[in-house]
């Protein structure tokens, strides 16, 4: 219902919503939750165990109960409050966790049940039989129990990540917030204001009285505007701080306006890391209902709350309304409400020496103890010495007391203490490093009070960042008394709500205590209180109240749980903010790419590049067909392949070839300029880190290959070893991966191929296998090296990238007049299978160059990385499994890579394991399948006959063990 | 006689205008990397001076002007941006031809800064990154190079592969803060 009044809403632009269907309008400047409110919808949503009805119960980012869902299909976003939506034309909301309707929900059930459903009730009750768990009573409870759904398409929204940096990170802008960004950016600092809001003041938006002799509120907009004129503040409103994180890092999750979504291309939410030297937290605090049976009834709000819907958004939830409380706040409900011209049935103060001037019923040293009516209140019952009451009533407004927002003081470990006085938590002093508290947050809970505490915390902060704040002297305000009686719940009959999240009862909380479950932490498992999306942010200090009273200890003994980041939930999609798709990892482009599309090859992916899997040619309609070709192109004629994906670093430097000494096991110090090594690298343990060819261009010059998937481990491994392990040696290398295209150009027509293209024709002599060294093609540099990954006469190109293009279509040009063309990762895998050549399929990260037959190529002159470990006993004993070739000799001819090996006649089974295939392909060169595997003592197993059993694919088959190289094992091919 | 065409790093990607901000692609000039040796570091400065008329940058700075600039490129590590490396160089620092292992961009316009901060987690306020600092950091999920070149002006680097995405992650800032700022 709405009243008169002058709240921050703005009746002359009428906003249009749906809730369930149903059309309703509000203003602009409504919540979802006040624009019901005004339109007299009371109930809207069901609890998340037993449905009962439920109405708006606060006004902020605490709210228990109006969590509804918003928009449609992929856009739809479950469990928004509707206390802090903002109302926007053609906004569209949905109530939860209901079946059929909101207004006859056949799930109500539950609630008649629930004496059977309490705190305990699925630990004892399906323990079994087992398998129903998952196939019966979790679907089931599932269904039955919950809040909103996600819409199960992927997201659709734009979400985005932020950074921002600022001397002092505020956080709340209500009066102490105001108070401390205006102290410290008057000093000087570099300030952000963070307000969850859509609008800076806090409370004092919410509040009747004066600031300064303005309206709290207009006193509010007056700072946040000088603040907002100063080039030194920058107020983030819809911005609420998540979680306090090390060295100055907080999260901060912003709403962006509905205004501002409806933009193209603006994101839904941004995710802020912001970095401060110092933090204030003025957050204020939460008021704190009282448990009585009934208590969830919609209608029933907390007095805080009822006070900023009559003021701020000139709502109130009813004609008739109740106030119940036990500290003096609770008398400026009731007294606000009169202003709001509501009917105030009564007052009920269950402090006896409470006095009252209003001209309402009031009852001092009373309590509620009962409420009345399903879907909406119609009455509560009150206790007072003289016996129990009934009173109609539309609505009751509750306030036990105010708990201070200690949340993000907990979230590095540190917890509250106990504040006797005020009956509640207050932030321990240093629990995070460079925040200070002020305002309501630590216990002030005048107005007068808050905005002093934020005038002395922003000149702490100020001083702190070496600044000098002016003298400022607090604004004259409300300066009144709390004055609380503790109050945590009213005995009686009928469940008392304390955690309306996930529906817990002090009844639940008793029953914790008597199954033994004292401790905090444990009653906090054993009933989910506090476990549900609000954290308990209502109901933590409530249950552990009534926990201590059951318990027979005191609040302090009892202590409290903590909080954990976020603050509010946060989406994924917010955190992860264009990561999302293709945005998970970014993506390399060869400079061939466009050309290989461009011939329809399906690019696969190698770690984050992208290569070609084949290049299909007309009529060709299997990846077989095409591979086959290609490879049988490159033993009869000439293939070209894109291998710029390989690591390559430029090493340089004095002591470059000791450097390589130490790295790799072979020498390198002795390589001749203008030659290529194969070198093999081990990590420390003696296992097999990467291998490659390395090329002497000078001196003091050379080139490392690496794999394509070991190139950025190498890199760090070469950094490692240079600054840590021999930062003596005179020697630098920076990656040059980037700089080169490299091609390989394979086949016994490649050196044709070549000296068609390069200035100066190549012959045996001047390039011998293993040769490397300059080259020209009119103003283009390249290197040309002769090193074989096929096992045929073969040279890689390297071109400066900015010609990897046309280098490419030259290349593939040239090889197709010569029968050959290009070929792709397919035919590249068989060539270096039937040549024996090992990647990282082999050496896997627990092999050894024992295991792959490489053990004479740790040198015995020199000492390199992994060598002593390499020799350990372990590591070369001739049982370990060592690198095979594998033919299939029996029905089924496929081999297949993971299938593990047994001795022909043992059963397929764990103990009976041999070993396992790494590698496989179709090799058009011999006609059948090849394979590469480890076996437990292969090398002299070569001729034996072994079974292959693939037990995920199902696969048996025999296969002879023999060399792992098949093809031209002589090499008389790549040095022809 | 071959005829063999050079392709830009962002070639048919860029230019790129969303609202008030710009990207445009570096020209390419030549690129060199310029490690000193051990005990070099001096001799190199001085020669840099008299060779190339630059200052060696120190750690997070950049000296020199276009056409000609020495941008401090890691840990004991110079990227010389323009000029042909004098041989004299090479006596005091290993030099390595990178011209063709970055893209390089240019973000201009009101809100440039804006922009970076959606995708890099320095602090870029004009007190703590100024014109001639530099960082090498990341940029989403990239290790970049960043330049300040002027009040709303950044250079920004990373790897030639990955211009794509550079390109696709700033373009996707860049609608972000002009629909923010209307």
């Amino acid at each position: 219902m709405r009243v008169e009044g002058t709240g921050l809403i703005d009746r002359s632009s009428p906003v249009g919503f749906s809730f369930d269907g149903h059309l309703y309008q509000g203003f602009a400047g409504d919540t979802l939750a006040s624009a019901l409110m005004a339109n007299g919808v009371g109930m809207v949503a069901r609890s998340f165990k037993y449905h009962r009805p439920r109405g708006v119960m606060t006004a902020g980012s605490e709210e228990p109960n109006a969590l509804v869902t918003l928009g449609l299909e992929a856009g739809q976003e479950p469990n928004v409050r509707a206390t802090t939506q903002e109302l926007f034309e053609g906004l569209m909301a949905r109530s939860q966790n209901r079946w059929p309707t909101l207004d006859w929900d056949l799930l109500a059930l539950n609630d008649l049940a629930a004496r059977f459903l309490g705190a305990g009730f699925y630990y004892k009750t399906f323990m079994w039989p087992r398998a129903f768990w998952e196939r019966l009573y979790e679907p089931v409870i599932r269904r039955a129990a919950g809040l909103g759904a996600l819409s199960g398409k992927p997201n659709a929204d734009k979400y985005e990540k932020a950074y921002a940096h600022c001397d002092l990170l505020v956080i709340g802008a209500g009066p102490a917030g105001l108070m401390t960004a205006l102290t410290a950016a008057r000093a000087g600092a570099d300030v952000i204001l963070a307000e969850e809001d859509t609008r800076a003041g806090g409370r004092l938006n919410a509040e009747s009285f004066e600031v300064d002799g303005a309206r709290g509120a207009v006193w509010a907009a007056e700072v946040t505007a000088e603040l907002a004129a100063m080039g030194n503040v920058r107020i983030m409103t819809r911005t609420t701080v998540t979680g306090a994180y090390d060295q100055g890092t907080y999260g901060a999750l912003e709403k962006l306006g509905p205004q501002m979504v409806a933009r193209a291309g603006a994101p839904r939410e941004c995710f802020w890391r912001i970095t401060a030297r110092r933090a204030v937290l003025a957050a204020g605090a939460i008021e704190r209902p009282i448990a009585f049976a009934n208590n969830d009834r919609p209608g029933i709000l907390m007095a805080g709350a009822v006070r900023a819907y009559a003021n701020r958004w000139n709502v109130v939830p009813g004609r008739n309304i109740a106030v119940f409380g036990n500290n003096d706040s609770a008398h400026r409900t009731a007294a606000d409400l009169i202003e709001a011209g509501v009917h105030v049935s009564a007052l009920i103060d269950a402090r006896h020496h409470a006095t009252c001037d209003l001209d309402i019923p009031f009852y001092p040293g009373a309590e509620v103890c009962n409420a009345h009516g399903r879907k909406a209140l119609e009455a509560i019952t009150v206790a007072t010495t003289s016996g129990t009451q009934k009173i109609r009533t539309d609505a009751l407004a509750i306030s036990g007391g105010w708990n201070p927002s200690v949340h993000l003081t907990c979230h590095m470990g540190a917890r509250p203490v106990w504040n006797a006085d005020l009956e509640a938590f207050v932030p321990v002093a240093g629990a995070i490093p460079g925040l200070s508290v002020a305002g309501a947050c630590q216990g002030d809970f005048s107005t007068r009070a808050c905005l002093e505490s934020g005038i002395a915390a922003g000149r702490r902060a100020a001083e702190d960042l070496g600044l000098t704040a002016p003298d400022m002297a607090a604004p004259m305000a409300e300066d009144s008394n709390y004055d609380i009686l503790p109050l945590w719940s009213v005995p009686g009959r009928g469940r008392a709500w304390l955690d309306f999240q996930n529906d817990v009862t002090v009844k639940d909380v008793q029953q914790a205590v008597a199954e033994n479950f004292r401790s905090v932490e444990h009653m906090k498992r054993y009933t989910t209180q506090g476990m549900a999306p609000d954290q308990g942010k209502n109901s933590n200090i409530g249950a552990l109240a009534v926990l201590a009273d059951a318990t027979g200890r005191g609040i302090p003994e009892t202590g409290t749980t903590t909080f954990r980041p976020p603050f509010v939930p946060v989406a994924i999609a917010a955190m992860g903010a264009g990561a999302q798709g293709a945005g998970f990892a970014p993506q390399r482009f060869t400079t061939s790419h466009k050309a290989s599309i461009q011939r329809g090859a399906p690019m696969i992916e190698a770690g984050l590049w992208y290569r070609p899997s084949y290049f299909p040619a007309p009529g060709e309609t299997h990846w077989r067909q095409s591979c086959d070709r290609e490879v049988a192109m490159v033993r009869n004629a000439v293939g070209i392949c894109d291998v710029s994906t390989l690591g390559k670093i430029d090493i340089q430097g004095p002591d470059a070839g000791k450097f390589l000494d130490f790295v790799y096991t072979n020498t390198f110090s002795t390589l001749k300029t203008g030659r290529t090594r194969y070198g093999l690298m081990l990590r420390e343990d003696g296992h097999v880190m990467d291998d490659g060819t390395t090329a002497r261009l000078g001196e003091q010059h050379y080139l490392m290959t690496t794999t394509t998937a070991a190139a950025g481990q190498v890199m760090r491994h070469l950094e490692f070893v240079h600054q840590c392990l021999c930062p003596q040696l005179d020697v630098r290398f920076i990656s040059v991966t980037e700089q080169w295209a490299q091609f390989a150009v394979a086949g016994p027509k490649s050196r044709s191929l070549l000296n068609g293209l390069l200035d100066q024709e190549i012959d045996d002599t001047g390039w011998p296998f293993m040769a490397c060294g300059e080259v020209s093609v009119g103003e283009m540099q390249a290197r040309l090296f002769r090193i074989s990954f096929s096992g045929e006469h073969a040279y890689e190109l390297a071109v400066p990238s900015r010609y990897g293009d046309a280098v490419f279509r030259e290349l593939v040009a040239r090889a197709e007049a010569m029968n050959g063309g290009p070929y792709g990762m397919e035919a590249l895998n068989v060539l270096r299978i039937e040549k024996g050549f090992i990647t990282h399929s082999e050496i896997h990260g627990r092999i050894t160059a024992f295991d792959i037959g490489m053990a004479r190529m740790i040198s015995a002159k020199k000492d390199c990385i992994g060598k002593a470990a390499a020799a350990r006993p372990g590591l070369v004993d001739e049982d370990r499994e060592q690198l095979v070739g594998l033919k299939p000799i029996g029905a089924v001819k496929e081999l297949t890579a993971g299938a593990h090996l047994f001795n022909r006649d043992d059963d397929a089974i764990r103990v009976n394991d041999q070993g396992y295939i790494t590698s496989v392909a179709f090799s058009p060169t011999c006609g059948h399948f090849l394979g590469l595997a480890f076996l437990k003592n292969g090398r002299a197993r070569h001729g034996e006959v072994v079974r292959m059993h693939d037990h995920l694919r199902g696969s048996v088959t025999l296969c002879e063990v023999h060399d792992p190289v098949v093809f031209d094992p002589e090499g008389g091919r790549v040095r022809g | 006689m071959v005829d063999i065409i050079a392709k830009t790093p962002c070639e048919g990607l860029l230019p790129l205008t969303i609202g008030t901000t710009t990207v445009t692609e570096v020209p390419p000039s030549m690129m060199t990397s310029v490690a000193p040796y051990k005990g070099c570091e001096k001799a190199l400065s001085t020669v840099l001076k008299s060779t190339h008329g630059i200052a060696a940058p120190a750690p997070g700075r950049a000296t020199g002007k276009e056409g000609a600039r020495a941008i401090w490129f890691g840990q004991r590590m110079i990227l010389l941006m323009g000029p042909v490396p004098d041989a004299a160089l090479a006596q005091h620092a290993a030099l390595t031809d990178q011209s063709d292992a970055w893209a390089v961009v240019r973000l201009d316009g009101a809100g440039a800064a804006e922009v970076l901060a959606r995708l890099t987690p320095i602090d870029l306020r004009d007190g703590a990154f100024k014109r001639g600092h530099t960082a090498r950091t990341e940029l989403q999920h990239m290790m970049a190079s960043i330049t300040r070149l002027g009040s709303n002006s950044y250079q920004i680097m990373v790897f030639r592969s990955m211009a794509e995405t550079l390109v696709h992650d700033l373009k996707t800032a860049m609608q972000s803060v002009a629909a923010r700022n209307g």
